[in-house]
């Protein structure tokens, strides 16, 4: 039992942080429709410029804002100078977007320098609890509480206010939602930089948690982040919810049980869902 | 003689490869109902795309309010008073009723609540779906819902596309009945298949026909007009 609430946690954890990337893309995905292969390397420069404030500072709360900021500013330059000429062009969406995140990949070595860089667990989040034999490590802890509180302030924002409104209808009919008076562009950069800032922010969760960052772990989570779309459903924000949980814990579970296939499984569940359900688990509701 | 509000100039639209409007001309004046009238595949729903920007012309003006919008932007056309149902209805399916006629309007503010209320009077079965997603309306009441999303706005232009394109009849006199009622306060081009309700609330038609004006006038010129509807309509 100790066994698999450990494992469990562990699962939960690491489905947050693939959730707040995927969460990003899905949005991008079900409102532009556009495919963004750099989204992993606004995760990375999440991480980086995350660990740098907060070394800078002290503070992992500047940390986390500093990661934030860079987010928003690197998905403002992303959408205006790379997105913006591809929009409708999958094909010319996927090379450039592929050839964008090797220049921030190789940018972050520029900045940074070419090794790997450790990043600690802030004081107040370091250690565990102990529940008898069940060991609760904090920083997973709250790795969750903050998955989960991005999931409730974005799903009110989508359900309850105007702007979320729009961009649930932009997901379904975007020339419908331009001929009510709504210049759809603008949302769609505003989409654009709140996916970037949420890769960034998960970029800057995860330094810690796996205690080194370096230039290509955008490539690695990236991969796990489309996966979980995929399954979610290519535009639903809690279809991501689910699937970022179901691949965490399906991760966490085969890592212990049959470590031969933890890697594999992702495709796996990838895959029996593109068989039985092409669509994803969740259809595009925002 | 009335003010024109809406003038389109010899407007062709590309659409891929395709030419499809070839010189399209005419006007809506305020006040009036302008059919669009013309066989299927005429380029009628295209004219009211290329009017909203939606597919924008290659070649030609259309003036609005004495001002160019051919190049504007989809949004700031309908900033700038223009209304439109397209021929789909264009209902967000998984939002409400109300979450619909929320992403309309333009300003929330006491002027627009009123307009919706206006609105609901015209159309009350929207009242009752209030709370449903519009994807579980039937096809009258997407229809309902459409018009009252393009009215709920103060536009001085509305562009409406066969409105009574697969309702029962009885829904199509409600319908006729709203855009009667519409016009007292507003101008209205109106694409319709259906020749009696065109006939019956058009004041004007202009006839399309391979993507081009073939003919256009009076509604009341036109209804004993036996040899242009036979032609181009294949009625009468």
């Amino acid at each position: 039992m100790e066994l698999l609430i450990n494992l469990t946690v562990n699962g939960l954890a690491t489905g947050m942080l693939i959730f707040l990337l995927a969460s990003g893309l899905t949005l991008i995905f079900g409102l532009m429709s556009v495919l963004n292969f750099a989204h992993g390397g606004l995760f990375a420069w999440g991480a980086y410029s995350g660990v740098w404030f907060y070394t800078l500072s002290g503070s992992f709360v500047i940390g986390i804002i500093g990661a934030i900021i860079t987010g928003i500013i690197l998905g403002f330059i992303t959408e205006k100078l790379i997105i913006t000429p591809v929009y409708g062009n999958h094909v010319q969406q996927i090379l450039i977007t592929l050839g964008f995140m090797l220049v921030l990949t190789e940018l972050l070595k520029v900045v940074w320098g070419p090794n790997q860089m450790a990043a600690k667990v802030p004081s107040y989040l370091a250690g565990s609890w102990e529940f008898g034999d069940v060991l609760i490590i904090k920083y997973r802890l709250f790795i969750i509480i903050v998955g989960f509180l991005v999931f409730g302030v974005f799903q009110y924002m989508l359900q309850k206010t105007k702007i979320g409104l729009i961009v649930r209808a932009g997901v379904m009919d975007k020339d419908m939602v331009q001929a009510l008076g709504i210049n759809i562009k603008r949302v769609f950069l505003y989409v654009f930089m709140a996916g970037s800032a949420l890769a960034a922010l998960s970029g800057v969760l995860m330094a810690p948690y796996s205690g080194v960052i370096y230039a290509e772990m955008g490539f690695e989570f990236a991969i796990l982040a489309f996966i979980v779309v995929v399954i979610g459903g290519m535009g639903s924000f809690p279809g991501s919810l689910f699937a970022a949980i179901l691949v965490g814990l399906a991760g966490s579970y085969m890592a212990y049980y049959v470590p031969a296939l933890s890697l594999a499984v992702n495709m796996m569940l990838m895959a029996i869902v593109l068989i039985f359900r092409p669509q994803g688990l969740f259809t595009a509701k925002g | 003689m009335m003010k024109t509000l809406l003038k389109v100039e010899d407007i062709h639209t590309h659409i891929g490869q395709y030419h499809i409007l070839q010189g399209v001309f005419f006007e809506a004046r305020e006040g009036e109902v302008s059919v669009l009238l013309g066989r299927n595949g005429a380029g009628k729903t295209t004219t009211l795309k290329t009017i909203m920007g939606l597919t924008p012309a290659s070649k030609g003006a259309v003036v609005f309010n004495g001002q160019d919008i051919t190049k504007k932007a989809t949004y700031t056309i309908a900033n700038g008073g223009i209304g439109y149902v397209p021929e789909d209805q264009g209902i967000f399916a998984d939002l409400t009723v109300e979450e619909n006629m929320k992403v309309a309007m333009r300003k929330e503010d006491e002027a627009a609540y009123k307009r919706q209320d206006y609105v609901l009077q015209l159309f009350p079965d929207l009242k009752t779906f209030w709370k449903k997603d519009g994807g579980h309306l039937s096809g009258g009441q997407k229809q309902m819902l459409a018009m009252a999303r393009a009215f709920v706005n103060d536009s001085k232009l509305l562009l409406i596309d066969e409105p009574s394109k697969g309702l029962a009849p009885i829904i199509i006199e409600k319908v006729m009945e709203a855009i009667t009622e519409m016009k007292k306060s507003t101008t209205i081009v109106l694409v319709e298949q259906n020749f009696m309700m065109a006939s019956r609330i058009g004041d004007r038609y202009t006839l399309i026909d391979d993507g081009e004006t073939v003919h256009a006038g009076e509604m009341a010129d036109l209804i004993h007009n036996e040899e242009v509807k036979r032609k181009y309509l294949g009625i009468g």
